[in-house]
Order: structure tokens, then C-alpha cells, then sequence
């Protein structure tokens, strides 16, 4: 696996580089607007719903932050993903090359600027006068555990993307139905207490919830909910990668 | 032991119905029993070998299923039926002019192709400026590509490619590159390529080519295989009656 990744880090380097290129076309705007886009989306959620959830939750600008921040990397990631395998046809229907390399290549655009975002983020923490703490250091393990869960859905959707092309359209509306139930401009707290573990079944508010409890509550989380964290994103990885191996040879007949 | 063996080997298509018609059309046709494929056999009970310095001409019109053949033996496909030995580093030049990026610089995509004919950095920093030179591309390095015209675009394919290396090296119609001067250029290049000692399958159009330089040949039509041996004359005479009509298959 290893000495696989290493005989093909020039090629990986040289598509990360690509799809950077192609996607901001060498303006210095394009990058700007990647960070701009969510703090607009911030912005607008802002002002809709402060009005009704605002007076109760403490730090409420943060919290709305910590939705958007973990929504739109998930958001981005997954739908740029989803064409990594159509978009690249060209490419491995003529050179034997693992196909993963354009998904992780696109992932890694989308982490740049989930990196970004994430330094917009701690300025604005500081500005609501939330207090640093040595807990943030553990916001990279749900990062990390995001980018795993993204990987995994990626590699789902780009395969699927090949079979059924209108799997663009299913998925947006998926998001969509997602991103209410990820609780990102309301809290929970007001549902009881079962339905509150229903929540816990969508990894996007799993992660969401963490970024919250060590930003703005100040406080930690049980090893369960590691564990839970860490099998969501692990089921989804595992399963994308049985899809790629399953239908490694079979993409070519549909492209 | 054969450097290059491939035994009965069947390759199976699948057409019909099943592309671009998306999930809920997918859902609703199986539902009313309206969905349908078929099977398509591009290559059926294909066998050869070759040994080490040989190599082999591959010869058939169009649709016969070479480029599904040299497919399967560098890897792209793996074959429904049989099986395909093969020792040593393999590379495949199969239409060269795709695959390219049109937004991105003729330097950025030269080192892209590159990494993907498993080149590395290093040796692409070395070898870049004997590319550019031998594409006759030194004033537009930093064009886009897609401002190039397309026999530009052949060139420079086809000079990144010739600098490989391979145990077996597979040539699907690339000896025939760009315009006369070019062409005479890129065919003096590739025979210096084969002479360095690889295994070489061509495919080609050309039978004055496929008899001059070929060890052995594979004549293949609508996917079965017609003939294969050292007899490279014979075979191509026999070829050439079946392209003037005088040979019925």
C-alpha cells in the first residue's frame, strides 16, 4: 500500500495542482470567494435567525459557525468528489493508474480551504471573546475524523455517479434534507431526550456537536462519543473503498 | 518463460439500455420489466506469446478489437474469460492526444502526462527541455492548452511518451504523428525506442510497417483470432488478399 502511494505521490502531486489550477484559474478572487461564499452563507443566517433562536443560545454567531464551518467543507467535499471518476474518464480508460488519486487529489482542494475558513473561524472566536483553551488542540481529532467520513462518501458517491448520472441531483437534495437535520442554526436541547440520540445517527451534527461542546461550552466529550465518531466515519470509508475494488474494472463500460 | 502470454482470452462488453439513464429511470424500468442488455464479445479465445526483443504486429480492420486486446494486457481491462501473464514494466501509448488538460499550460500538462506514464520529477526536470525541443513547441510553453492545434497537441504527446523505458511496450497507431517532417522524425525515434531491447506489440494500419519490422504477427477480426505465428509474410499476404476482396472469411 505504502510503496503503491509513494511510486505515485509525483502523479498525485501533479493532480492536486491541476485540479487547484483549474478550479480558481489563477485569480486571486477565486480563493477569496472559496472563504467569502460561507462567511456570506454565515452572514445571512445571521440575520434570519437570530430573531428566533438567537436570544437563547449563548455565543450565537460561533454556534451558527461551527454548523457552517463542518457543513460546507462536508457540502463541498462530497459534491466535488462525486465527478472525480466521470471527470478523469479520459485519463484511466488509457493509463493503468489508481483511481482513487482523483478523488483524494480533489479532497485535498477542499480541505485547503475548510483550512481557510478554519482561521476565519478562530478570529471570530476571538472577537466573541471565547477563551482559547488547550481543548482545541482536540478539534483535529473530528477534523480528521470529517475528512475520513468525506473520503468515504466521496468514494460512495463518485462510483455511484458513474452508474446512475442523476445521482447529482438525488445528493443535493439529500444534502439539503441533511443540513436541517445537521442542527446547525437551532439547538437541540428543546427535544427529549430520545430524539436527541436520533440526531446522533447523521455524522455531520456528530461533528458539528463536538466543534460546540469544545468551543463554546468549554468542555469534553465521553470516549463513546469518540468511538461513535470514529465508526461513523469508518463504516463510510470502509464501505466506498469495497466499491472501488468491487467495480475497479467495471467504470470503463460506463464512461 | 515468456515475457508476454496471453491465453484464450474472451473480452465481454456490455451494451444496451443500462448508460445515462440515471437511478429513478434505472428503478422504474426494472419495475416494468423494460430493462434490457446485452452482450457484446469483443474478443473471443485470443492466445499469443511473446518472447523477450520480439515484436509482435497486431493487424485487423476496424472493429476487430485490438485496442480492447492492448487494454487487457496493460492492465486497463482485466479480460471476462482466460488469462494474461506478464513480466516487467509495462506502457502503454494508446491514443495519445486525450487525456490532456485544455486549462492548464503546455509546461503543466507535459509534467501531468509525466507522472502519469510513471516518470519521476526528477527525471521530467531533466528531460523537459529535450521534449519541448523535440515537439518543436519551444514559443508556447506557456500557452493553454487548448489554443494548441491538434497536431501540436500530437507532438507533444508523442515526445513525452517516446522517452519511456518499458520491459513491453505497446504501440496502438503511434507511429504516425503530426505532419511529413515530424513524422519521419518521430518514426526514427520510436525505432530507437524498440532497439533498445523492449518487447514491442504494434498496432497498425500500415502492412509495409507491420512486415518490415515485425517478428510476429495477430490478425484478429470481429474479435476472433484468425491467424497468429512467425510466418509475418504469409500472413500479411493472406491479409492483404482479405482487404482486396479475394479472401473470404
Amino acid at each position: 500500500m505504502f510503496q503503491t502511494l509513494k511510486s505515485y505521490q509525483f502523479l498525485f502531486e501533479e493532480l492536486v495542482k491541476r485540479d487547484f489550477k483549474t478550479k480558481y484559474k489563477r485569480t486571486v478572487l477565486g480563493m477569496a470567494w472559496s472563504v467569502l461564499s460561507p462567511l456570506l452563507h454565515l452572514l445571512v443566517m445571521r440575520l434570519v435567525f437570530t430573531r428566533f433562536f438567537g436570544r437563547t443560545t449563548p455565543h450565537y454567531t460561533i454556534f451558527l459557525f461551527c454548523g457552517n464551518l463542518v457543513f460546507s467543507f462536508f457540502s463541498e467535499s462530497t459534491n466535488q468528489g462525486m465527478t472525480a471518476l466521470t471527470g478523469n474518464a479520459g485519463i484511466f480508460t488509457k493509463v493503468n493508474v489508481p483511481k482513487y488519486l482523483f478523488l483524494f487529489s480533489k479532497n485535498v482542494q477542499c480541505l485547503i480551504n475548510f483550512g481557510l475558513t478554519l482561521c476565519v473561524f478562530f478570529v471570530f472566536c476571538a472577537l466573541d471573546h471565547i477563551t482559547f483553551t488547550w481543548r482545541f488542540v482536540l478539534l483535529l481529532y473530528p477534523i480528521g475524523c470529517l475528512v475520513l467520513l468525506n473520503l468515504g462518501l466521496g468514494l460512495i458517491l463518485s462510483a455511484l455517479f458513474v452508474f446512475f448520472r442523476d445521482m447529482q441531483y438525488l445528493w443535493s437534495v439529500f444534502t439539503q434534507l441533511l443540513m436541517y437535520m445537521s442542527a446547525i442554526f437551532y439547538s437541540v436541547d428543546n427535544y427529549s431526550p430520545k430524539v436527541q440520540r436520533l440526531f446522533l445517527i447523521n455524522p455531520v451534527y456528530v461533528i458539528i456537536k463536538y466543534f460546540r461542546v469544545i468551543v463554546i461550552d468549554a468542555s469534553l466529550l465521553s470516549w463513546h462519543y469518540h468511538l461513535l465518531m470514529a465508526a461513523e466515519a469508518l463504516i463510510a470509508f470502509g464501505l466506498g473503498c469495497w466499491m472501488y475494488k468491487k467495480f475497479n474494472h467495471k467504470f470503463l463500460y460506463y464512461v | 518463460m515468456s515475457i508476454l502470454e496471453a491465453r484464450n482470452v474472451s473480452i465481454r462488453y456490455i451494451t444496451g439500455d443500462f448508460k445515462d439513464i440515471g437511478l429513478k429511470e434505472y428503478v422504474m424500468r426494472r419495475l416494468t420489466g423494460n430493462y434490457h442488455v446485452t452482450e457484446f464479445w469483443a474478443d473471443k479465445d485470443v492466445s499469443f506469446t511473446l518472447e523477450r526483443g520480439e515484436m509482435l504486429g497486431i493487424i485487423g480492420s476496424n472493429g476487430a478489437g485490438k485496442s480492447t486486446l492492448l487494454k487487457a494486457v496493460s492492465g486497463i481491462m482485466v479480460p471476462t474469460e482466460g488469462w494474461i501473464h506478464r513480466e516487467g514494466s509495462i506502457a502503454a501509448l494508446l491514443e495519445l492526444a486525450s487525456g490532456f488538460d485544455g486549462e492548464l499550460t503546455v509546461e503543466e500538462n507535459t509534467y501531468l502526462r509525466g507522472a502519469m506514464l510513471g516518470y519521476t520529477r526528477k527525471f521530467m526536470d531533466e528531460k523537459y527541455d529535450e521534449i519541448i525541443d523535440f515537439a518543436e513547441l519551444k514559443d508556447f510553453e506557456e500557452r493553454p492548452f487548448k489554443q494548441l492545434s491538434s497536431g501540436m497537441k500530437s507532438r507533444l504527446a508523442f515526445s513525452i511518451a517516446c522517452l519511456v523505458k518499458p520491459d513491453i511496450l505497446i504501440l496502438d497507431e503511434v507511429l504516425s504523428v503530426g505532419d511529413g517532417a515530424f513524422r519521419r522524425k518521430s518514426e526514427a525515434k520510436m525505432r530507437e525506442v524498440i532497439a533498445g531491447g523492449a518487447t514491442t506489440i504494434l498496432v497498425s494500419h500500415s502492412l509495409p510497417q507491420v512486415r518490415e519490422m515485425c517478428s510476429k504477427v495477430l490478425w484478429l477480426h470481429k474479435g476472433r483470432q484468425i491467424d497468429f505465428g512467425t510466418d509475418v509474410s504469409g500472413i500479411c499476404d493472406r491479409y492483404q488478399d482479405f482487404l482486396d476482396g479475394k479472401l473470404m472469411l
